[in-house]
């Protein structure tokens, strides 16, 4: 306990204890060793204090009296007994209650053997039912959306899946229907439980009433084999427990970090292990000649490759990278260095075009999200955040409803964040740095647009260290250096404020921090600022900058690459111009694809290397906040494939160089001394118990204190019983994650060399802006939109997940609807002047900005992006059908 | 035998005229609300009522001017008038609001003007379509006079008032669930602490929620003072109190009486009220205050009908009604069919209300059908005792709000009472009175 | 038609107005709807959630607490018969035995014709005339086996349609006045009088204090 904190005391079964104001009886007796029973109580909900199962004694002014221990907040000495016979009685008959008219069906079960009901019936409950009465029935199990079934006489009715669904997600698509015996929880009749976070509710269910489609009769509790491990989902860096039964991938389940998921996961992350599981995956290097393709050797693949590789190595840029977002943080590093030290090349890019100038990440303060939950003022520039990085949706939606955090959003439609946003300014696409700029500029005109000067006034109003700018992708079509521009000019006008990024590819922040962008060396250095003890290891880096995605596969196109490697990288469905990524790929003569599993590009590679998946090996990943968090292993990697770091060891040997790596352990030893980011850290420190929730780099603050262990609540997160988990350090008090770790010494000299990087001058770094070209009539500027089911890689080989993918759609705003004499739900075919898609659905949201359409981005069909590429494109809709 | 009856609320009761404006204006309508507005500071109204001890009719019988000084003062603060009268047997409101319906608005103004309410909704019960029809042509015939709305009667002060119709849960009577309802929600009663309407009702905004009976005391206290209004009754019950008095009694009806005055016997027995039983019949039963009350045996028929009086012995005056069953009622029966009613209205939040309040109807059930079985007994005395432990009264509560706690009152009173008649019916496989 | 009319929705708009948060219009719409036709269809809910802000499913879970909203259809009449307590003891169960045989469905079902839906309710305050029956919410009572036949052949024949409309309708008498006042007027309006009351309270305290000095 912090000294400082306020705390009451209070006596709990005769013993003092002490807890915080406002806590509920409930967390105060369970963090000093008393569980007291209960159903609906769940830490992260709200409480409603209806399932009555924690009653305890409290004393009153009238003496003892039951209540419930979830909804009375602690008293200066205040007198609690969980254990009187009276007490007992009370959670003795709840208990019944709830068995009375609860089916006996726990062999047939999925919850048996991990259900609160049965555990807690053993520990608090009656021996046998007294109730000899016909018990309550409905049709078993019926689906209430593709992933979730109910089974409603099963449900206890304890409020959880209901107060999730409206209060944490904000789709109220089930709720309690009728009243008393005959309640239920039920969908309206034909519009399904179809939210991104339903998973949630049955990972939440203390009873076997919600179960998902994935998961179903697939394992027993008993027979689980677990690990700690972080989704790789999107970047947000969610934590979870990764469960397998025969090295086969069975479920993940959420667990409760303070600093990032709060227990949470997105149904893209949560059931996108099935991709692990595919019938698909890459197991054996394939070589091919022409159109003929033959299963390799290891040896004969590095063999085949190391010929054209030395060729193209006396002309390095002749050698480029494309790809490695999705690797771990150890991969990127000894790619990075088989990249720009052995090869010579800086033409290595994670993004695929899709993301911003690295320099805004590595130039800048950077926020965590405790910092943009925490803060006064949350600027949005980016895309609808639901879509992109889902949980941390959660985590702002909450903070701007019940903390106050003020969100002023730029967008160029209406997002999942409009409706809890103080200010959402809906701006045309090229007007986003103007637009920014009315915002901080003086001046004392008051501005046309009300949403503009309420977002001003809120700018100016507030602490510029409490600003948070989060910065992603408003628009996938186009350049993004307008609005590259209008963040820089925010932060700039705004010193002290800081930046989270909103990069969403699983690992492109760490892959930015490896230096595996153009232009970058480990540690957020440009080519320049190489620490001595990087040149020491690396002896030589490249003084060019290299080219980006797009500059990679046009220079392709021109026939300017010889090898091109694509790591976890699919140009033609995932950069924006998939003709020219297949021009490029048809030219190259050598790709070499490092895949877990076969997508559009790997049809044009000549070596196909394959790579283990995320659970098949360890290491670290780096999330939007700069969190390292682990990897964890559980299953025996898929055939012959391997980690990509190993990879690179071996393409390396190949061409007789030699990295320095044999374990990852070297990587680690190596990395924490070039690295002045990364300084201090190893892997054993990773995995230590006071790091359980990650380590924020660069590590800014030393403590000797461990944080304290908890074990997991069992009721709230049922099927991770016995996992002991590190949970939030009781000693912050603040509800934020700490950034100071047990065994990890921060280095002044580091975080020195980290911080003075920071410009204060972002805007000048920046190229300038863009013209804008004139807008002619009936043409529409296109928004290219981001959905989280996307139909990309890990969607389509994820056999549940894989019908999600919504039918790519086109949205305009109502006057542009009007005037051009359209109606909702029409069938339109969108063009570009020289090619057409046909067959859209048209879709009119108010939100959307005049003289704009926005496009829904598809995956791996990229038929969207056929139609939409390229600058200052202007498109028009023709009508097919009303 | 004294009788004491005094008109306060029902003076107009059984003049078809006064449910128009007209009629009403005649018979001293809106006077109170005249002088309210013109003459009077709202803490002024307030003292009145806090003098007048005016206990709430509802059925919790909370003194009004008590509740109306714990609002918490806030800039929006609203009055509910609880008019979703569903207590079984009780059928005063009922009276009121299709016969005078003037009166309940003006009471209501006169309550808004004494809290300074922003709006003023008048909640009332769904089934009750031409209480409904009445209680809205009278607030428009209001507006019209300017009763409502802008500077009423050109004071400074201006209000609006609201019908809002029920649709049917007798949990909605309860004050937490009718506010739940009226944001247009399932009426699931709130927990308090810390909801209590006073400090976070309707919309989060203090509150007052005020039944029909009490505020159409107003007009009257306001213009007769809260000191005349205390000297009817006794003890903490003064003025008057609608009795609806129902079951096996000759006349039926709702009779307004002034407090502690009569007992029980007078109101069952009066050939102007109740008029007796029908001929040969003797009371086996009464229950007062509706069917969450324990019942009383027909010894305790000389209680005095006062709120602390009727406590003294076990039970409660709750919404005023008596229900009187006579010798030929069987009690397996009876408890049943009011098990059935807390089953089917519990609004199924808590677990011991809405599975114990089932459970209890099935056993209930299976006695009086003739599947009875001795053990059932001690069952059906255990269940009550997880529902409220002890099974004692006043009850103590394991559910969020108290329709759990009323659930035992009648199953347990009658098995403690007519525990023998329970045994007939296990024994002879069915009910002995069929 | 499930969809509001333009004069129903008219009106559903103005009932909207009546309160500080759309979503406490939820029960007078839905009546509202039953008005229109009959009984709550999906439409009407999806309409209703529409209008209200909430979901369609919060509208459902919301009316299917109720009683008086059906999200079937009923019939034309809706019969209720009440059981408790109050009438039991008059024979209302007695009643609801012959009402069931009268109109040849059991509580909850509706004849053949779609005329009558009987229910068999709980107490409908109209104890003094047990054992009582509601007529779309219209009391009748105290009534027999004979005057339940009667009752029934009068509605059929449509004797008493001035008395009882169609079910749906709940009240045949609408608002005629919108709010009066805006409700940030009126908070403006109590701030200031709290404040005079607030002074006047010091100034009774003062010269309350000050007597007692004189004491």
């Amino acid at each position: 306990m912090n000294d400082s904190d306020a705390t009451v005391k209070l006596v709990v079964d005769g013993h003092e204890i002490q807890a915080k104001p406002g806590e509920m009886i409930i967390a105060a007796a369970e963090k000093a060793g008393v569980l007291i029973p209960r159903f609906c109580y769940h830490p992260r909900l709200e409480p409603v204090g209806v399932c009555r199962m924690c009653l305890v004694e409290v004393k009153g002014p009238r003496g003892f009296s039951l209540q419930p221990a979830c909804y009375l907040p602690v008293a200066e000495g205040m007198e609690v007994v969980t254990n009187s016979d009276k007490a007992k009685k009370a959670q003795d008959g709840v208990l019944e209650y709830l068995l009375a008219n609860h089916p006996l069906d726990c062999p047939v079960c999925d919850k048996g053997g991990e259900c609160p009901l049965q555990d807690q019936t053993f520990v608090y409950g009656p021996g046998e039912s007294r109730f000899v009465e016909e018990k309550r029935h409905y049709p078993k199990p019926i689906p209430i959306s593709k992933l979730v079934y109910l089974d409603r006489e099963r449900c206890i009715q304890c409020d959880r899946c209901t107060r999730f669904a409206d209060d944490v997600a904000g789709e109220a698509l089930i709720n309690f229907i009728g009243r008393g015996g005959s309640i239920q929880v039920n969908t309206f009749p034909d519009k399904p439980f179809s939210s991104y976070f339903s998973g949630n509710t049955v990972q939440i269910c203390p009873v076997g009433a919600l179960t998902a489609t994935p998961y179903r009769f697939k394992a027993r509790p008993w027979d689980l084999e677990q690990v700690e491990s972080t989704c790789v989902g999107c970047s947000v860096g969610c934590q979870i427990v990764v469960q397998s039964s025969e090295n086969e991938l069975v479920r993940y389940l959420g667990l409760d970090s303070e600093a990032v998921n709060h227990s949470w996961l997105c149904d893209k992350g949560r059931f996108g292990f099935e991709s692990v599981n595919s019938s698909d995956r890459l197991g054996t290097p394939t070589i091919r000649n022409g159109t003929a393709a033959k299963e390799a050797s290891w040896t004969e693949a590095m063999a085949k490759l190391a010929e054209p590789l030395n060729r193209a190595r006396k002309r390095p840029e002749s050698i480029a990278i494309i790809g490695g977002a999705h690797l771990a943080n150890e991969d990127l590093y000894v790619w990075s260095k088989l990249a720009k030290s052995i090869f010579g090349t800086d033409s290595v890019d994670a993004q695929l075009g899709d993301g911003l100038d690295p320099r805004l990440l590595t130039r800048t303060n950077r926020a965590t999200i405790a910092d943009a939950v925490g803060a006064e003022v949350l600027v949005l520039l980016s895309g609808d955040i639901r879509e992109e990085l889902p949980v941390l949706f959660l985590r702002l939606r909450e903070a701007a409803i019940s903390s106050g955090l003020k969100i002023v959003e730029l967008t160029h439609a209406a997002t999942s964040l409009t409706p809890n946003a103080a200010a959402s300014i809906v701006v045309s696409p090229g007007q986003v740095e103007a637009t920014v700029r009315s915002l901080v500029e003086q001046s004392g005109q008051e501005p046309s647009d009300p949403s503009i000067a309420v977002a001003k006034a809120i700018i100016a109003g507030a602490d510029p260290n409490r600003i948070v700018v989060l910065a992603g992708r408003m628009n996938q079509a186009g350049s993004s250096l307008d609005q590259e521009r209008a963040i820089a000019t925010l932060i700039d006008a705004k010193p002290g404020s800081k930046l989270l990024s909103g990069l969403r590819r699983a690992n492109v922040n760490g892959a930015i921090d490896m230096g595996f962008v153009p232009g970058h060396l480990p540690g957020r250095c440009a080519l320049t600022e190489g620490s001595k003890e990087l040149i020491d290891a690396w002896k030589q880096v490249p003084t060019q900058i290299g080219r980006s995605t797009p500059e990679i596969l046009a220079a392709a196109a021109n026939g300017e690459i010889d090898v091109l490697f694509l790591i976890g990288a699919d140009p033609i469905s995932d950069a924006p111009d998939p003709e020219l990524s297949e021009r490029a790929l048809a030219k190259v003569g050598t790709v070499v694809s490092v895949e877990t599993l076969p997508n559009a590009s790997t049809r044009f590679a000549s070596i196909i290397l394959p790579a283990a998946a995320f659970t098949e090996r360890m290491g670290s990943t780096t999330n939007v906040e700069s969190r390292i968090s682990l990897l964890g292993q559980k299953l025996v990697s898929f055939g012959l494939s391997r980690p990509e770091w190993m990879i690179a060891v071996e393409i390396a040997a190949a061409i007789g160089e030699d990295l320095g790596f044999e374990s990852m352990h070297d990587v680690w030893r190596e990395l924490s001394v070039v690295s002045p980011l990364h300084r201090g850290l190893s892997l054993q420190a990773l995995g230590s118990p006071g790091t359980r929730e990650g380590v924020l780099v660069p590590v800014r603050r030393s403590r000797v204190s461990i944080a304290s262990n908890r074990s997991l609540d069992p009721v709230a997160t049922p099927g991770i019983i016995s996992v002991e988990h590190s949970g939030p350090p009781s000693s912050s008090g603040t509800g934020r994650g700490s950034d100071a770790y047990p065994g990890i010494e921060a280095n002044a000299s580091a975080v020195e060399s980290v911080d003075s990087r920071i410009s204060g001058d972002l805007l000048d770094l920046l190229a300038t802006p863009n013209e804008v070209a004139p807008i002619g009539s009936g043409d529409l500027v296109p928004v290219l939109r981001r959905r989280l089911f996307d139909g990309g890689t890990m969607l389509v080989r994820s056999k549940n997940l894989t019908e999600l993918a919504p039918a790519p759609r086109v949205t305009v705003g109502g006057s542009t609807a009007a005037s051009m004499g359209f109606a909702a739900g029409s069938k339109v075919t969108l063009s570009n002047g020289t090619s057409e898609l046909p067959d859209l659905e048209l879709v009119v949201d108010r939100g959307v900005a005049d003289g704009v359409v926005v496009v829904d981005l598809d995956g791996e069909s990229g038929l969207t992006r056929r139609v939409i590429q390229g600058e200052n494109l202007r498109l028009t809709i023709k009508l097919e059908s009303v | 035998m004294t009788l004491a009856p005094f008109k306060i609320v029902s003076k107009r009761v059984d003049d078809p005229e006064a449910v128009g404006l007209q009629g009403y204006l005649a018979t001293g309508g809106y006077q109170a609300l005249k002088r309210a507005v013109l003459d009077l500071t709202p803490e002024a109204i307030r003292d009145q009522v806090m003098q007048a001890s005016l206990l709430g009719r509802g059925g919790a019988g909370f003194e009004a001017g008590r509740k109306w000084s714990m609002l918490k003062k806030s800039d929006v603060r609203y009055l509910v008038i609880n008019g979703d009268e569903s207590e079984p047997a009780t059928f005063k409101d009922h009276m009121l609001v299709e016969r005078d319906p003037h009166q309940l608005v003006e009471g209501a103004l006169i309550a808004g003007y004494a809290i300074g309410a922003a709006r003023i909704f008048i909640f009332l019960r769904g089934e009750f379509a031409l209480g409904l029809e009445r209680v809205q042509a009278a607030i428009n015939e209001a507006y019209e006079y300017g009763a409502i709305g802008r500077n009423i009667f050109g004071s400074d002060f201006s209000i609006d008032l609201v019908l809002h119709p029920g649709a049917g849960a007798y949990i909605c009577g309860e004050e937490t669930a009718l506010l739940e309802s009226l944001e247009g929600k399932r009426g699931f009663p709130r927990i308090k602490p810390p909801y209590f309407p006073a400090v976070i009702g309707l919309y989060g905004q203090p509150t007052i929620v005020n039944n029909v009976e009490t505020v159409s005391n107003l007009p009257w206290i306001v213009m007769n003072g809260g000191g005349e209004f205390s000297e009817l009754g006794v003890g903490r019950s003064r003025g008057t109190r609608l009795f609806a008095l129902s079951g096996d009694v000759i006349r039926p009806g709702n009779y307004e009486l002034e407090m502690v005055k009569n007992t029980f016997r007078d109101l069952i027995f009066d050939p102007e009220m109740g008029g007796g039983l029908a001929p040969g019949r003797q009371v086996k039963a009464v229950i007062p205050g509706g069917v969450s009350a324990p019942w009383l045996g027909p010894d305790q028929l000389d209680v005095l009908l006062g709120q602390d009086e009727v406590a003294a012995v076990g039970s409660m005056l709750g919404s005023g009604s008596i229900i009187v069953m006579d010798d030929s009622t069987c009690m397996v029966r009876a408890a049943w069919r009011i098990a059935k009613f807390f089953a089917r209205e519990s609004c199924g939040q808590c677990t011991p209300c809405r599975e114990g309040g089932s459970w209890i109807e099935k056993v209930m059930r299976r006695i009086e059908t003739g599947s009875g079985r001795e053990e059932d007994l001690d069952l059906l005395m255990d269940l009550c005792d997880n529902i409220v432990p002890g099974v004692s009264w006043p009850p103590q509560q394991t559910t969020i709000c108290v329709l759990g706690p009323s659930i035992p009152s009648s199953v347990a009173t009658a098995i403690r009472m007519f525990r023998d008649e329970f045994l007939l019916h296990i024994k002879e496989g069915g009910c002995p009175y069929e | 038609m499930a969809r509001f009319t333009p004069d129903m929705e008219t009106r559903a708009l103005a009932v909207i107005e009546l309160y500080p948060e759309r979503r406490s219009a939820t029960i007078p719409l839905c009546h509202l709807a039953q008005e229109q036709d009959g009984y709550l269809t999906r439409e009407a809910m999806e309409q209703i959630s529409e209008l209200v802000g909430i979901t369609p499913a919060e509208v459902l879970g919301t009316a299917s607490f109720y009683d008086m909203l059906h999200t079937e259809p009923v019939g034309k009449y809706l019969v209720g018969v009440c059981t408790n307590i109050a009438c039991l003891l008059k024979g209302g169960e007695e009643l609801l035995e012959h009402a069931e045989q009268a109109l040849g469905v059991a509580p909850g079902g509706t004849t053949d014709d779609g005329m009558f839906t009987l229910e068999e309710m709980e107490c409908i305050a109209h104890c003094d005339k047990a054992p009582a029956v509601q007529v779309n919410y219209r009391f009748f009572g105290p009534l027999g086996d004979e005057s339940f036949d009667s009752l029934v052949e009068e509605l059929r024949g449509g004797a008493l349609d001035a008395v009882v409309p169609p079910h749906g309708t709940l009240s045949r008498v609408h608002r005629t006045s919108g709010i009066a006042v805006p409700l940030a007027e009126i908070i403006e309006a109590r701030r200031s009088g709290d404040l005079l009351e607030a002074e006047r309270a010091r100034a009774k305290a003062e010269a309350e204090g000050a007597g007692g000095n004189q004491l």
